[in-house]
């Protein structure tokens, strides 16, 4: 227990103190709610109804797709891992302290967002406040899955990049953020519903604003909790130690199975 | 118990794809001693040490520590054996104190603080990782690999980067976990350090052990020559083209002569023939075995073969 508390003390203080993952905890997310709040709220006042929950969903996907990978695969590279391993740091711990803590940082930066919303820039509340924060919850868990998951099948920073921007750039698009789903076009739909974030906003929209949905909002908690779980459950069976010595269970293309409980609800849908 | 066997490596081999990086070698450690690998880079010396500290896996043969295997018991060896390795690192935010306090934790072990102090580390604790120099860095490492006082201690180039009163305080050290029981696994560049602490070395060349022994043991047999080292007091009067009988090699080093003769008797008569008829006044004469150093690149450069 003691190790557990000292390592996750140790993360939680390294979201602060690595200044880029300060920026990417706090610093992005919040500044770019804070210019939505100002900006996007007078060019469509619309965008008041769903802000709060784009808002929220876009501080954690900036902690957990764009912040939590590179450390991971920085420390790989770097030979931490190999320290860790001979002291008896358990592979387990290595994943999911850090996506805890990452978890954290979101949280304490969507608290924020979902407290002064209405306030500073006459967000829309949610009806539910509780289902509000198990959405949440859900879509932090996934996201953090998502970001441990690409932390350990990216061979470098490049790779980081490339595989966090396929996620966060269509999720910006087509996930329901900037653009609700129902105005989408219909053949871009199945597509979107591949995102964590589009399943997030139908939870939100369903589950915490009582509003209509393209589709069952309970459908989509289930996706989106499955997604974290199969992507959690995958980027503990793919992690290797070291990169001189890779001897890694599986290929990284296994990481795509994370899209099959998306895939079934497209069918289902 | 003295003489319990600790560490064995039976037949140890490692391929990377197609090349053998080790081929079948032997070598065991004793409870309480310091057992040198000497070698040169490539030699398969970190290769080795990787393999018994379970990093990566044996191609064939067998590696035991404490009677447990370092690629499947590794979680019961954690605790009982230190490793410093060569190539490996802490988080750069991570403090000093902070990366005690971690490894020990998972060690089960209260922090040691006092290693900290020990080794220099006093002024830094609050200093991330980052901010260390590479001497302060493996200082760091070192206290880390012995605060939950390992029952063996595997050192790669731990004096790499140290300065000169590091260097000693890891030596004091050293001879006081061996006086304790620790046996210690040194792999190293650095002779004088391995002729000063080791018990018994094993030279590797190319995967394969050359030599293997206690430092002088190395020295005193095997080798061929003699060193015959000559100091004068006018070096300009004399010739140093000269030969002298049974002498393969000549250098100059300092302000010496050194020759080294497989017949030193004869050389050094025929030296002394020299001086007596001279009129330069011979003012050092030495005759030493070998240094392991030189017996060292005695082995290495003849490919392994004694």
């Amino acid at each position: 227990m003691s190790a557990f508390l000292n390592h996750f003390s140790y993360e939680f203080k390294s979201g602060i103190r690595n200044r880029s993952l300060l920026l990417l905890n706090y610093l992005f997310p919040l500044g770019f709610y804070a210019m939505m709040g100002l900006v996007m709220t007078a060019i469509n006042p619309g965008f008041r109804t769903t802000m709060t929950p784009a808002m929220v969903l876009f501080a954690i996907m900036a902690s957990t797709l764009l912040g939590l990978p590179n450390p991971l695969v920085e420390s790989r590279l770097a030979g931490i891992y190999r320290s860790y391993k001979i002291n008896g740091v358990p592979a387990i711990s290595i994943l999911t302290i850090p996506m805890l803590t990452t978890v954290v940082h979101a949280l304490i930066a969507s608290a924020i967002i979902a407290l002064t919303s209405a306030p500073l820039f006459d967000g829309a509340a949610p009806a539910n406040w509780l289902n509000f924060a198990l959405v949440t919850l859900a879509a932090a868990f996934t996201c953090g899955s998502l970001g441990a998951l690409i932390g350990v099948i990216s061979r470098d920073t490049r790779s980081v990049v490339l595989w966090s921007q396929l996620i966060f750039l269509p999720s910006m698009l087509i996930g329901g953020l900037m653009v609700p789903l129902d105005i989408l076009p219909e053949f871009i739909r199945p597509f979107s519903m591949l995102l964590p974030t589009t399943q997030a906003m139908q939870a939100y929209t369903g589950l915490a604003y009582n509003l209509s949905t393209v589709f069952d909002p309970l459908l989509s908690l289930v996706v989106l909790l499955a997604s974290g779980l199969l992507a959690f459950l995958l980027a503990i069976y793919l992690f290797s130690w070291d990169t001189q010595n890779s001897t890694r269970r599986g290929s990284p293309l296994l990481a795509l199975l994370v899209l099959a409980p998306a895939v079934l609800a497209i069918f289902l849908v | 118990m003295p003489g319990e066997i600790v560490l064995k490596v039976r037949d140890f081999r490692k391929l990377y794809g197609t090349f053998l990086a080790v081929d079948g070698i032997d070598f065991e450690t004793q409870r309480g001693e310091i057992f040198g690998l000497l070698g040169l880079n490539g030699a398969g010396k970190t290769t080795t040490l990787e393999c018994l500290e379970g990093l990566r896996q044996p191609s064939g043969g067998s590696l035991e520590i404490l009677g447990l295997d370092p690629a499947r018991d590794g979680r019961k060896l954690h605790n009982l054996v230190g490793v410093q390795l060569q190539s490996s690192g802490l988080p750069d935010s991570m403090t000093a104190e902070e990366a005690m306090k971690f490894m020990c934790a998972y060690h089960g072990v209260p922090q040691r603080a006092d290693l900290l102090h020990r080794l220099g580390l006093g002024g830094h604790l609050k200093a991330q990782y980052s901010e260390l120099s590479t001497g302060l860095q493996r200082r760091l490492a070192l206290a880390i690999s012995v605060a939950h006082q390992p029952e063996i201690l595997i050192l790669d180039e731990p004096t790499a980067g140290l300065d000169v009163e590091s260097r000693s305080e890891l030596h004091d050290m050293m001879q006081e976990l061996k006086a304790g029981g620790t046996s210690i696994l040194l792999a190293t560049h650095d002779m004088a350090e391995a002729e000063k602490m080791t018990d018994r070395v094993a030279i590797l060349v190319r995967g394969r052990i050359a030599a293997t022994g206690t430092p002088h043991e190395l020295t005193s047999t095997g080798s061929s020559y003699t060193k015959v080292s000559v100091r004068m007091e006018q070096p300009e009067l004399f010739d140093s083209e000269r030969v002298f009988p049974a002498v393969s090699q000549h250098m100059q080093k300092d302000d010496y002569e050194v020759y080294y003769s497989t017949d030193p008797v004869q050389t050094v008569s025929t030296i002394l023939e020299y001086f007596r008829d001279s009129e330069n006044n011979l003012i050092d004469l030495r005759v030493e075995r070998l240094s392991l150093e030189e017996r060292f690149l005695e082995i290495t450069n003849d490919g392994g073969g004694q």
